[in-house]
């Protein structure tokens, strides 16, 4: 029979199985043929805490959703349009966040009592589909014996029964991949490097590939096959990119253009292990990684290398920055160059370790003791940590601080295509060395009317006219030997102070040392085409993503609406009050319960309008649209209908 | 006494630290900062050792750094005249790790307290000595909290009366030797604080060992603990209450008939498989243990550090408990670095621009 092939825009797909399924797996391999393809997307790993959760059960459902179109864009969307469910639990866990229509392909052959008492079915939705009490009547569902079909592909390789169904993520990748014309050659390659070591493994895995997929060809139980043409982009060379992976090359680039050697002292915790593990790959480029005993020990040992003349970098979560506040503290206090980079996840304490969240940003702001004023810069998608963390050290060294590097848990495990950067456009970072003493003092004039010429000393407090940085002089340097420590220090020569005037001269120095960080940074961009909206949506961190979504789908409709995004969190940019007493509404999307807009109340005396979901999830795009739209309502006096750009199923291309 | 600075052939611990050709003089290393400690402190003592004993080492002073934690005996890098960071409480360890491991040419010291290094800091401490980083902890014993006026500290004996005990302490003591043993420290010494050529003796060993050297220093708070050694101190006592250790030699103490106590040494205990006191003349001269800070059997080391009173000190052996060979943690690191850096050609600029385009990448044109 053939097959009908239908274009459409874009499809959103979620590969969802038991956490040992090797969903991640699939997921990404499925996203690695989608961008050789040419497709833009963007990705949402979705799994557990529990590295191996009961077998079968609701809590140990992993799952991975890619999102992948012929135009540009920017969430990994909010609600799939395929559902890949290779048990009953994970049909269960997911069935809640799919649209009328979707289409669900199950493993038949996982649905059996046993698995299906675990996900807590007292009867088989396969059993009465097409009845009229059909549980998934609404949705197109495909069940298709995966692990069967899989173990027979495989048999010739003489495989254990168990390690042959192990192939059916390969079986489910195949058959996806039939369905949507991906290229299979990357996948296929990659099985083979994967596997090299072990041959019968490496070519049951093709096999179940190519099974799947031929599967695809040949039933009658799929009779469309679907394309998605590759997205226009700017011409460059592109490779999909996570965030951590992308925040780890900025740490090494901020080495390579400052010159200096890395060394990041760290303890492992979700979501930000993968930065520790990506380092220490890269010893060639002079980074030293320390994996210490906790989170305080990571820091300390950041500052020592820093004061060393290194650029000490430590790696957590919130948790994790919960423990080296004081630490961070005392970076503040001896003002050396520190990135502290927090992936972001929920909480409070421990939280919900995998999910995402952007609840860190007043910790990062105001959770130490005194005032510590810590400059912060955010991320706005994966690819996009790159240049933030890049951006982190050149603030660190040039203005000898710690800076706080806000990623999020959405960014670290999320992926998109990235414009691969020209190193020759990466900014130049001067450690600028002390290596002369900087205090002249005055001369004597003794008894006998002579005078001696006063002598000159190294004062390590001595700052910067324009950065107001202090001189970074390393051990090794000879006649700058000086001592640093937590204790207040009196202004330009450092040694200890009590004075009551030298400590608030001091604690002004240090906040007005930050402040001027603004005039290094380039004016807020705004979106706003119409150049009449009264509404501004103003966002920071991984919410670029839906906002952006949110904001386009309002403009479809035919309203006006302004965005700008935050990379600066500490300081805010200079035009940023400005901006914000341009428009009659304010709205400030987060992941957490009004941070930012705490901030921009107090800073600006706005009155923020917060749109607030702390689900452990990104936002979702039509969610939010719809919550502009009545602020659009309400500022231009006008009934704002979002129609059609209101829903969420992909969109059929016309020929 | 004399004291052997490291096994023939060892690599030394100030070995990669530039040296300095030029004489130097302690006044060289001290700082223009008043020493604010109070009148009659041990610290004076052992900073004034500090001082004239790095001239000694001919290292380049500013090649040297001194961090310390938080208390009293933390001010202490702000009275040398070298590198110093005077840092927060208990973390100095994790600070001078990062200092060590970056940089070869360094000699790194930490200054710490009971407080310090064994209370809030005793994570790092021991993670500091399993790991072996090449540095030398000096930590000030003088069992209180001084700094905070008068608490109990974790080597405090139980029952001690303090202003947050005033029913006594219930709080077990930390044995700061037995702990180190134990955390696998590769040196590990006791000295004394008022013992100026003994404590030199084994600053010179600590320094020339390559690894993490870690010296206990009794030392007398005059203010909320004073007294606390005076059995170690005093003329009449110390003969019987200082178990000295001398590598290769029998251990043996006791003023003899002068003290009514006869002389002492010690000999293995067969029921306990630990050691314990005898009277020599009880024993004979053969049965003394003899030192042996060499040896990479940790056990009998540990043995010897619990002689120690934990109570009321009347008894204490001294000197350099082990000494002995293991990889650092530092070396290796630097090690690791510089092999993958060698395998590597190319400008770092060139390199960078090879790892970010690297992976599965398409081109758009």
């Amino acid at each position: 029979m053939p097959k009908q092939v239908k274009q459409v825009d874009r499809v959103i797909i979620r590969f969802a199985g038991d956490s040992g399924d090797g969903m991640q797996l699939t997921g990404d391999r499925f996203t690695q043929e989608s961008a050789a393809f040419g497709n833009d997307l963007v990705t949402l790993p979705n799994f557990p805490a529990e590295i191996r959760a009961p077998q079968g059960t609701l809590p140990g459902v992993s799952s991975f959703q890619v999102h992948f179109a012929d135009h540009d864009i920017l969430t990994a969307g909010d609600a799939p349009d395929v559902l890949v469910a290779m048990n009953p639990a994970a049909l269960k866990a997911n069935l809640s966040d799919l649209p009328k229509g979707a289409a669900i392909i199950v493993d038949s052959h996982d649905f059996s009592d046993r698995n299906l008492t675990k996900a807590g079915y007292t009867s088989n939705p396969l059993d009465s589909l097409g009845d009229a009490n059909d549980q998934l009547g609404d949705f197109q569902v495909f069940p298709v014996d995966l692990t069967g079909m899989t173990v027979e592909a495989v048999k010739e390789f003489g495989l254990s029964r168990k390690d042959a169904a192990r192939a059916k993520n390969m079986f489910a990748l195949g058959l996806l991949s039939w369905m949507y014309g991906r290229p299979t050659e990357t996948t296929i390659s990659f099985l083979e490097k994967r596997f090299a070591k072990v041959a019968d493994i490496r070519d049951a895995n093709i096999t179940a590939f190519k099974a799947g997929w031929n599967f695809g060809e040949t039933t009658e139980t799929f009779v469309v096959q679907y394309e998605v043409k590759p997205a226009p982009m700017a011409p460059g060379t592109y490779r999909n990119i996570s965030g951590n992976l992308a925040l780890a090359y900025g740490l090494v680039a901020g080495g390579v253009q400052s010159g200096l050697d890395i060394v990041l002292g760290t303890y492992p915790i979700t979501p930000a292990s993968d930065i520790l593990h990506e380092l220490s790959k890269h010893k060639a480029f002079g980074v030293t990684t320390f994996q210490a005993e906790d989170e305080i020990a990571g820091i300390g040992a950041a500052i020592g290398a820093s004061f060393s003349g290194k650029l000490g970098v430590t790696s957590t979560s919130g948790p994790g920055i919960a423990l080296k506040s004081e630490a961070i503290g005392l970076a503040v206090m001896t003002e050396l160059p520190l990135v502290v980079v927090d992936v972001q996840r929920g909480g409070p304490s421990t939280g919900l370790p995998t999910k995402t969240e952007q609840a860190d940003l007043l910790q990062a702001m105001f959770g130490r003791n005194g005032e510590a004023p810590v400059p912060i810069v955010a991320p706005q998608s994966p690819g996009d940590c790159f240049d933030a963390a890049v951006e982190a050290v050149r603030i660190a060294v040039t203005y000898r601080t710690p800076v706080m590097l806000l990623s999020d848990g959405y960014l670290a495990n999320g992926s998109e295509p990235w414009k691969v950067p020209d190193v020759d456009d990466l900014p130049t970072i001067d450690p600028n060395f002390a290596t002369e003493k900087n205090h002249q003092l005055p001369d004597k004039v003794n008894d006998d009317g002579t005078v001696t010429q006063g002598e000159t000393e190294f004062w390590p407090y001595l700052r910067d006219d324009e950065t107001l940085a202090r001189p970074w002089a390393i051990p090794g340097t000879p006649g700058l030997e000086h001592r640093i420590g937590g204790l207040e220090k009196g202004d330009g020569h450092g040694n200890i102070s009590y004075d009551p005037a030298n400590h608030d001269l001091m604690v002004r120095t240090r906040q007005a040392k930050v402040d001027r960080i603004a005039d290094s940074l380039p004016p807020l961009e705004v979106d706003d085409p119409s150049g009449t909206a009264k509404v501004l949506v103003i966002g920071w961190g991984s919410t670029y993503g839906p906002i952006g979504a949110g904001v386009r789908r309002v403009r479809k409709a035919g309203f006006n609406v302004a965005q700008a995004h935050l990379r600066h969190l500490n300081p805010f940019p200079k035009d940023l009050g400005d901006i914000l007493k341009r428009y009659d509404k304010v709205l400030v999307p987060e992941m957490n319960l009004g941070q930012l807009s705490l901030l921009l109340r107090g800073r600006y005396l706005v009155d923020a309008i917060g749109y607030n979901h702390v689900r452990g999830l990104p936002l979702k795009a039509a969610e939010l649209a719809e919550a502009i739209g009545h602020l659009v309502a309400e500022a231009e006096g006008i009934d704002v209908d979002l129609g059609v750009h209101g829903m969420t199923t992909p969109q059929e291309v016309s020929r | 006494m004399s004291i052997e600075l490291g096994l023939p052939g060892l690599r030394s611990g100030v070995e990669g630290v530039p040296t300095n050709d030029e004489p130097q003089t302690g006044k060289e290393y001290t700082s223009d900062q008043e020493v604010r400690w109070c009148p009659g402190c041990g610290d004076y003592a052992v900073l004034k050792a500090v001082q004239s004993f790095l001239p000694q080492l001919g290292l380049r002073r500013e090649n040297i750094v001194f961090v310390s934690g938080i208390g009293c005996s933390s001010r202490f890098p702000y009275y040398l005249d070298t590198y110093g960071m005077h840092s927060i409480h208990g973390r100095a360890p994790s600070i001078a790790t990062g200092i060590a491991t970056a940089r070869e040419d360094l000699s790194v010291w930490v200054v710490t307290g009971d407080g310090d290094a064994l209370s809030i800091g005793g994570n790092h401490l021991i993670h500091a000595l399993r790991r072996n980083v090449n540095m030398t902890i000096l930590l000030f014993n003088n069992r209180i909290y001084g700094l905070t006026k008068g608490q109990y500290s974790p080597t405090s004996e139980p029952g001690k009366v303090t202003k947050s005990t005033p029913m006594g302490s219930v709080d077990h003591p930390f044995n700061p030797v037995s702990l180190a043993l134990g955390a696998e420290g590769t040196f590990v010494a006791r000295t004394i604080d008022s013992d100026r050529k003994h404590l030199t003796a084994v600053l010179s060993a600590a320094a020339a060992h390559r690894g993490t050297s870690f010296v206990e220093i009794y030392q007398n708070c005059p203010i909320f603990n004073d007294g606390a050694f005076d059995a170690i101190k005093g003329q009449d006592t110390k003969a019987d209450a200082i178990i000295p250790l001398e590598h290769g030699k029998p251990i043996r103490f006791g003023a003899g008939s002068d003290s009514g106590q006869g002389v002492k040494g010690l000999v293995r205990d067969s029921v306990t498989g630990g050691v314990k006191v005898a009277l020599v003349a009880d024993v004979g001269e053969d049965a003394l243990i003899v030192h042996d800070a060499y040896n990479p059997d940790p056990t009998l080391a540990f043995s010897i550090s619990r002689l120690t009173d934990s109570g009321y000190l009347n008894q204490s052996p001294i000197g350099i408990f082990r000494q002995v060979e293991r990889p650092t943690y530092d070396d290796q690191a630097r090690a690791q670095v510089d092999t993958a850096r060698d395998a590597v050609t190319g400008t770092p600029t060139e390199r960078l621009a090879a790892l970010i385009g690297g992976g599965d990448t398409w081109t758009v044109v």
